[in-house]
């Protein structure tokens, strides 16, 4: 016989639910309006997510204007967190969202998009990554990612190309691996601390003076796997290059930006107390990770032939760049690398969307797939305007000041130069050398080559709409303005991070 | 105005670019000239309104772009920067004046008036960051004339030219933010202001590795031996425009750069790598004047011999006493002016017969005597005759290395002279004896456009080598309260003895704070 629990729904603090509960809503609402009114336009859809996810945006100013005043805030059994973290990624998840979805508005009719189910899925995975952000508990963490990821997985069989299904499925089985070993992890967490939930586990090891470590070393093989997968970290990277050609190209974008915040949010509520603890072979094994996955990455980069696909490996890079954040583990680095990646948003989704906006259906004579390189040779003279604007996405992208990415790198370099990381500075500031060449490579085949196979001019701004161009016009000027929006970054997102206690 | 003459002066280029999309193609380049003489004369009025008897920054502006992180928009010039600023300006000006029919010429001055943002840029930063902004910056429209209007391995020595400097630019950078966190370390707070940075007293071990982060990225663009591959390339395959800009302005950045950053912030270390940076320089000197002897072509004799002379001026900056370092800041304007003027003068010939052979030349001087004067001239400034330009240069840099070491000034005089025969010979294989070619039997002689191109240059390399007293001086001035700052700041014995102790109290700037 149970006995009655009392809880007052004053303590539940519903509240925290709501930035989740908004995309949720809206999916279903787009859902039940399919049942009653069929075959609409995609845009009333696009409009529809759109302004879901304004709402889900506002809900995460009131929340952060909240946490200015009253700090963390818990909810729901204490399974809601909703720190500095929670919100930074969430504007991050929910901001690319926004910028991500009007590329839906092609001119060109493509087949994922004349599916209303197409919109419920991506809010589905919306509120799928804020769940994953916005807790320590690890179930919870478990529950967001396979949401989030189960719809991501359709999304991308979606396009409905060969090559489209080949992605999903591998990314599936890929996922479905990494899941397991989530799963396994986290099992050997619980085992040993008796709690899904970071902060207990960490204070128990703590307690112990990390008795286990054999163990607990085990578990973190398993975790530092599962979430390589999911943010494509060198040895689980080999899904990404695959499933970005796959993808259409604004959500190879997408998924180079979105779920590895996601991801980088769980790896450094994980890791923090870890990297803490002095157990040195945790910081050889990660500073390894980024190195490898930092450089290899590059130098795959290096013999793409195809532009999706270098950008698939350049984010890899980007990504190992990143998660020296987590190694470095100080407030700076944290902070560095919200920085880097809201300013990597606006840079990565804006040459990603210049591959989508001259997404063609049928190959020309000539051209081995569909953003080959030899498509945009000569690329100045056919389309000026679009070369400069790509050109600009490239010099972004090598850290070349005074665009946005360079902001976020020497942000990064110097959090790793304050914590006495030299070698690991200097290693990052060559990996940009070796990554200036292939990006300066798209350069060359752009500004200095003459057109190599005959293709229609019109190609090159096929799917263009009013919808495409501003959210191209939007990142080139996000990223060659950055340096004016790079100071209140800093100061909030350090506050946020620091009230956190990372 | 006065107050903001020298944002007006670094982006008004860029405006003008930005304006000079919607210019129809065929007024590009009278556009361009109009740009750049205003741009010019703005850089005249700069030297006009400049007190000479200030030795510190001048027309000093500051806004706050990151304050959390200590970056400031922060631009001064004083007198090392006034003079290769001017010359920026007006190797823009007669650049784009003396452009012939070019392709994309529309193109081309955009790219010209943007390099020109970015090359003032870089000489009036006195922030870091600002400073690495432009530096990195003005690699991009370098790369796209190299790689756009060069010869047929354009696409190579572009890529190579950008990935070599940008490499070693990295380097630089981890330095940089090596130099502000040491800062923060001091004093609390972050700034990459460079004059910040001089109150900043460093032990030895430091200043060492600092020494050698700043080294890689200025060793690279100067192009110091063993890391000048990219520059014949560069050289080689780059319009004459590129060429001219690359070798009058851009390499400068990188010699300027050693005055404004590795002396006066790392004295000591700056003593400690004297001589072997002496050496360098004197390998550079003789072994770039045995390849240029070597060479057939003349553009490269002229881009080896180019790199020789830089070696002089590496010389005389690591003197480290006045004399030496006002040389190399004069020896800086005068191989601007020389070398310039040398690359025109091959362009020249290259307009005329698409050839650089040298074996396909000889006896020009009676075909084009005009020509052979100015190239004769030239030619002569180069070797460093007195009474010419850079004679006034390399004597005050030998000079100042002579306080320092007889025997390696003696070597490096001896380079220099030796170094002459190759252009010598070159001059004698192209332009004197028969004309042994058919070809060129009836080549013009230079037009009006070369003409305004080159004439001025003539009259300026005669007039700084007869009488180079007014740039002298506020080079001087400038120069004397460097060396002041690095006695005081020095921590070891041999700095103090090496970096001469000047009477002038009244240029003294105390450094502050310091890392322990």
């Amino acid at each position: 016989m149970l006995s009655h629990v009392n809880i007052s729904l004053q303590s539940l603090n519903i509240s925290t639910l709501v930035p989740m509960l908004i995309p949720i809503v809206g999916a279903l609402f787009i859902l039940v309006l399919d049942l009653f009114k069929k075959d609409q336009n995609k845009s009333m859809y696009v409009m529809l997510s759109l302004l879901f996810m304004m709402l889900d945006f506002g809900s995460l100013v009131d929340f952060s204007l909240n946490f200015n005043t009253n700090g963390t805030a818990l909810g729901y059994f204490n399974m809601m967190l909703i720190d500095g973290l929670a919100l930074l990624a969430q504007f991050v998840i929910v901001g690319a969202s926004i910028l991500f979805i009007p590329l839906a508005l092609t001119s060109k009719r493509f087949h994922e998009f004349s599916y209303p189910e197409f919109f419920a899925l991506f809010l589905f995975m919306i509120a799928g990554f804020q769940f994953m952000v916005a807790t320590d508990n690890l179930i919870l963490i478990f529950i967001g990612l396979e949401t989030a990821s189960l719809a991501l997985y359709t999304l991308i069989a979606l396009h409905n190309r060969s090559k489209s299904f080949e992605a999903a499925v591998k990314y599936f089985t890929m996922g479905a691996l990494a899941a397991g070993f989530f799963a396994f992890g986290a099992m050997i967490l619980y085992a040993l601390s008796g709690s899904v939930e970071i902060h207990q586990i960490a204070a128990v090891f703590n307690a112990d003076e990390f008795a286990n470590l054999p163990f607990i070393l085990v578990a973190v093989v398993f975790l530092l796997a599962s979430l390589g997968f999911k943010v494509s970290l060198v040895p689980f990277h080999t899904w990404a290059p695959d499933v970005y050609e796959g993808a259409s190209a604004s959500m190879a974008g997408y998924m180079s930006i979105v779920p590895k915040i996601a991801g980088f949010v769980v790896v450094m509520r994980l890791f923090e107390f870890l990297i803490q603890s002095g157990v040195v072979w945790l910081n050889v094994v990660l500073y390894v990770i980024v190195v490898i996955t930092m450089t290899a990455a590059n130098i795959w980069a290096l013999v793409q032939n195809d532009v999706k696909r270098m950008l698939a490996y350049s984010s890899i890079s980007h990504a190992g760049f990143v998660m020296a954040a987590v190694l470095i583990g100080t407030t700076q680095a944290n902070s560095a690398l919200f920085l880097y990646w809201i300013l990597f948003t606006f840079t990565n989704l804006g040459a990603f969307s210049m591959l989508w906006i001259s997404r063609q259906k049928n190959l020309a004579p000539g051209q081995s797939s569909d953003h080959s390189y030899n498509k945009f040779a000569g690329l100045i003279k056919i389309a000026p305007l679009s070369a400069t604007i790509m050109a600009l996405f490239m010099l972004s992208l090598a850290g070349i000041p005074p665009f946005a990415l360079f902001w976020g790198k020497i942000y990064m370099i110097s959090a790793a130069v304050s914590a006495g990381y030299i070698v690991l500075a200097l290693i990052m500031a060559l990996n940009s050398a070796i990554a200036g060449y292939y990006y300066l490579k798209l350069i060359v085949y752009m500004f200095m080559k003459e057109p190599e196979i005959d293709i229609d001019s019109k190609v090159y701004t096929m799917n263009g709409s009013i919808a495409l161009r501003t959210i191209i016009g939007f990142a080139a000027v996000g990223t060659v303005f950055a340096i004016i929006a790079v100071n209140p970054l800093i100061e909030f997102i350090t506050a946020f991070v620091y009230n956190s206690g990372y | 105005m006065l107050d903001h003459i020298l944002s007006l002066l670094i982006f008004f280029p860029a405006l003008a670019a930005m304006m000079g999309f919607v210019v129809h193609k065929d007024s590009a380049k009278a556009y361009g000239i109009a740009v750049s003489i205003i741009e010019f004369v703005i850089s005249l009025y700069l030297w006009f309104a400049f007190d000479t008897n200030v030795s510190g920054m001048q027309f000093m502006e500051s806004i706050s772009i990151v304050p959390t992180f200590g970056i400031n928009y922060l631009v001064g010039i004083d007198g090392i920067s006034l003079f290769i600023i001017i010359m920026a300006s007006f190797f823009t000006m007669i650049g784009i004046a003396s452009l012939g029919d070019v392709k994309k010429m529309k193109n081309l001055v955009i790219t010209l008036l943007f390099l020109q943002m970015t090359m003032v840029g870089v000489f009036a930063a006195l922030d870091a960051i600002v400073f690495y902004t432009f530096w990195e910056l003005s690699l991009v429209p370098m790369l796209y004339i190299i790689g756009a209007w060069g010869g047929p391995l354009r696409i190579y020595a572009s890529v190579k030219f950008f990935l070599y400097t940008f490499t070693g630019s990295l380097v630089m950078l981890v330095g940089m933010l090596f130099m502000a966190f040491l800062y923060n370390q001091a004093t609390g707070v972050w700034s990459f202001s460079i004059l910040e940075w001089y109150r900043l007293i460093l032990p030895e071990n430091y200043q060492l590795w600092l020494f050698a982060a700043f080294f890689i990225g200025f060793a690279i663009k100067v192009p110091m031996f063993p890391f000048h591959t990219w520059l014949p390339y560069a050289h080689g395959q780059a319009p004459t425009i590129g060429s001219v800009i690359l070798a009058a302005v851009l390499l400068k950045m990188g010699t300027y750069a050693f005055i404004r950053f590795s002396l006066p912030m790392f004295p000591d270390a700056a003593v400690f790598f004297m001589f072997p940076i002496a050496i360098i320089a004197i390998i550079m000197i003789i072994y770039t004047a045995m390849v240029a002897y070597a060479q057939e072509d003349i553009k490269q004799v002229v881009a080896y011999s180019s790199i020789s002379h830089m070696g002089v001026i590496i010389l005389g900056t690591f003197a480290l006493n006045v004399e030496g370092i006002t040389g190399s800041v004069f020896l800086m304007i005068g191989h601007g002016i020389v070398s310039g003027a040398l690359f025109f003068l091959v362009g020249v010939i290259y307009d005329r017969r698409h050839t650089k052979m040298m074996s396909e030349f000889g006896g020009l001087a009676s075909v084009m005597p005009r020509y052979a004067t100015i190239f004769g001239i030239m030619m002569m400034a180069s070797v460093g005759l007195p009474l010419l330009i850079n004679f006034v240069g390399e004597f005050l840099s030998l000079l100042g290395f002579y306080n320092q070491s007889h025997i390696v000034t003696l070597l490096a005089g001896t380079a220099i002279i030796v170094g002459a025969i190759y252009m010598l010979s070159s001059f004698k294989k192209a332009f004197f004896g028969e004309v042994t070619n058919e070809k060129n039997r009836n080549l013009p002689d230079l037009n009006s456009k070369e003409i305004i191109a080159l004439v001025p240059l003539t009259i300026i390399a005669v007039w700084l080598g007869v009488y180079p007293k007014p740039i002298l001086d506020p080079i001087n001035n400038s120069v004397k309260s460097v060396v002041m700052l690095m006695h005081e700041k020095s921590i070891t014995e041999e700095a103090k003895t090496r970096i001469p102790l000047l009477e002038d109290k009244t240029l003294m700037q105390k450094p502050q704070a310091e890392v322990k």
